[in-house]
């Protein structure tokens, strides 16, 4: 993408969060005034219990808005990576089935996954399932991507070929919000960081 | 012994209607067994068997009384949706112990409801009609293109629930809609298999194929073909031996699942000792 086009894709706006002060029974957070941009990563850091996860719950309607509000870009579709691992002990559910789930494609996954396809979920291990479920946010047909914690239970393998296929999805056009304690992987991956 | 009473047309129309059950439940149990609620599948199926007793206690027709007590008690469950599983676990086994307590209490005090109640706890397959039949066939035909468009749906509900809410999607409406479909489903069914039966059919097939199955639509196919089969082996059996076809039929699910179970524990321990 030239330099010209990446600054016009970079101009449009996708969320926008003024004065948000967001939780569940009580404000978690806030008030918070962000943007999020097509093709860029912004960075989502802070302390445990500071209200990342809660954040991002938030721009998806998964928790209650105190005051302050959510813009979203018209016809917004949102993708969210939740921290924790699908259940699926006992289900028998392909690896391909999974990402089918979101609509997301096998292109561009690692060589090391690709056996992965075809296993089921319950038989992988927890670095090749994290890194399945991930895909299947990052990959589906989404104008924002949203990732919390997305580096866990990955090897530092893993973790490259994330930062990799992260600056790929947002050159595409996709906005990503990323929430890590990984400092370093945050510091390669994102263009700017916002602190809760 | 009599061979052929099972080519007996008088025969065809049950056969026929327990066979679209064998087909429809063990389905409906994948996606119970994802959710780990097959509890409220019994649940369903006795509360379905006690409002037909109401229905028959007040002259009203039977499937009105056990399709609106089953959907009754679908919306009862949809309530815990949002609750601990525990607490679910709970809702359905107290919904269970009140259609139980209902049925019992209205077969001691109801001449006509006793045979009927009878009849709707152990089967009675073998003396279902043409309407048994066609409501059988008219379910299954709302009922397979409607889990063609809920199954991706309650596959996402439960594994990216968080990506379904990102894209303004409801998964309590979702598991609401399937909940009333299990709640008509097993309500028909007992009518015809018994509340037991419609229960093993179920809770059985799911239960052996998931060990076997590489994949969900492999888990499908394979609860299909042990419900199918296992149904095949009942209907046969009862009607040569003249034993009564519900109990036959759970036994054979019990029997045939276990061994399932058994063996797939016995390859795997086999597989791992090879790969040490």
């Amino acid at each position: 993408m030239s330099g010209g086009a990446d600054s016009a894709v970079r101009q449009t706006v996708l969320l926008r969060t003024e004065a948000l002060c967001a939780g569940y029974a009580q404000p978690v957070f806030g008030p918070l005034s962000l943007t999020l941009a097509r093709g860029e990563i912004v960075g989502l850091a802070g302390p445990n219990g500071a209200g990342k996860s809660t954040l991002l719950a938030a721009l998806c309607g998964g928790a209650r808005v105190f005051s302050g509000r959510i813009v979203r870009a018209p016809g917004l579709r949102l993708s969210l990576q939740q921290q924790q691992l699908p259940a699926g002990e006992g289900i028998p559910l392909s690896g391909r089935e999974l990402l089918a789930l979101t609509g997301a494609g096998a292109d561009g996954l690692p060589e090391w996954l690709r056996p992965c396809l075809a296993e089921r979920l319950d038989r992988l291990s927890g670095g090749q399932a994290q890194f399945l479920a991930l895909w299947a946010c990052l990959q589906a047909p989404a104008d924002a991507v949203l990732l919390d914690e997305p580096t866990n239970n990955l090897d530092p393998a893993g973790i490259a070929f994330l930062a990799g296929a992260l600056r790929r999805r947002a050159q595409s056009g996709a906005g990503l919000l990323v929430v890590s304690h990984d400092e370093r992987f945050m510091a390669s991956v994102c263009d700017r960081q916002v602190a809760l | 012994m009599n061979g052929a009473l099972l080519f007996d047309p008088l025969f065809a129309g049950p056969f026929f209607t327990g066979l679209v059950y064998a087909v429809l439940l063990p389905l409906l149990g994948t996606w119970l067994r994802l959710r780990d609620e097959w509890l409220a599948a019994l649940a369903f199926a006795q509360t379905a068997a006690a409002g037909s007793l109401l229905a028959l206690s007040a002259g009203w027709p039977l499937a009105v009384g056990g399709l609106a007590a089953a959907a009754l008690a679908a919306l009862l469950k949809h309530l815990f949706e949002g609750a601990a599983r525990g607490a679910q676990g709970a809702a359905y086994a107290m919904l269970l112990l009140l259609g139980w307590g209902l049925s019992v209490l209205l077969v001691a005090n109801q001449p006509l409801a006793e045979r009927m109640g009878q009849a709707l706890f152990d089967g009675q397959l073998y003396f279902t009609d043409r309407s048994h039949l066609l409501s059988a066939l008219v379910f299954a035909a709302a009922l397979l293109p409607l889990l063609r468009v809920l199954s991706p749906r309650l596959l996402q509900a439960h594994f990216f629930p968080d990506f379904l809410r990102a894209r303004g999607r409801s998964g309590a409406r979702i598991h609401l809609v399937f909940d009333l479909a299990v709640a008509v489903a097993l309500a028909l069914a007992t009518m015809s298999l018994g509340v037991m039966g419609a229960f093993a059919l179920v809770f059985v097939p799911p239960l052996a194929a998931f060990g076997w199955a590489g994949s969900w639509r492999q888990g499908l196919l394979l609860s299909v073909a042990h419900g199918v089969g296992a149904y095949l082996a009942a209907f046969a059996l009862a009607l040569l031996f003249d034993q009564p076809f519900a109990p036959l039929l759970a036994l054979l699910l019990v029997a045939s699942g276990a061994a399932s179970v058994v063996a797939r524990r016995i390859l795997r321990s086999d597989g791992g000792r090879k790969s040490r």
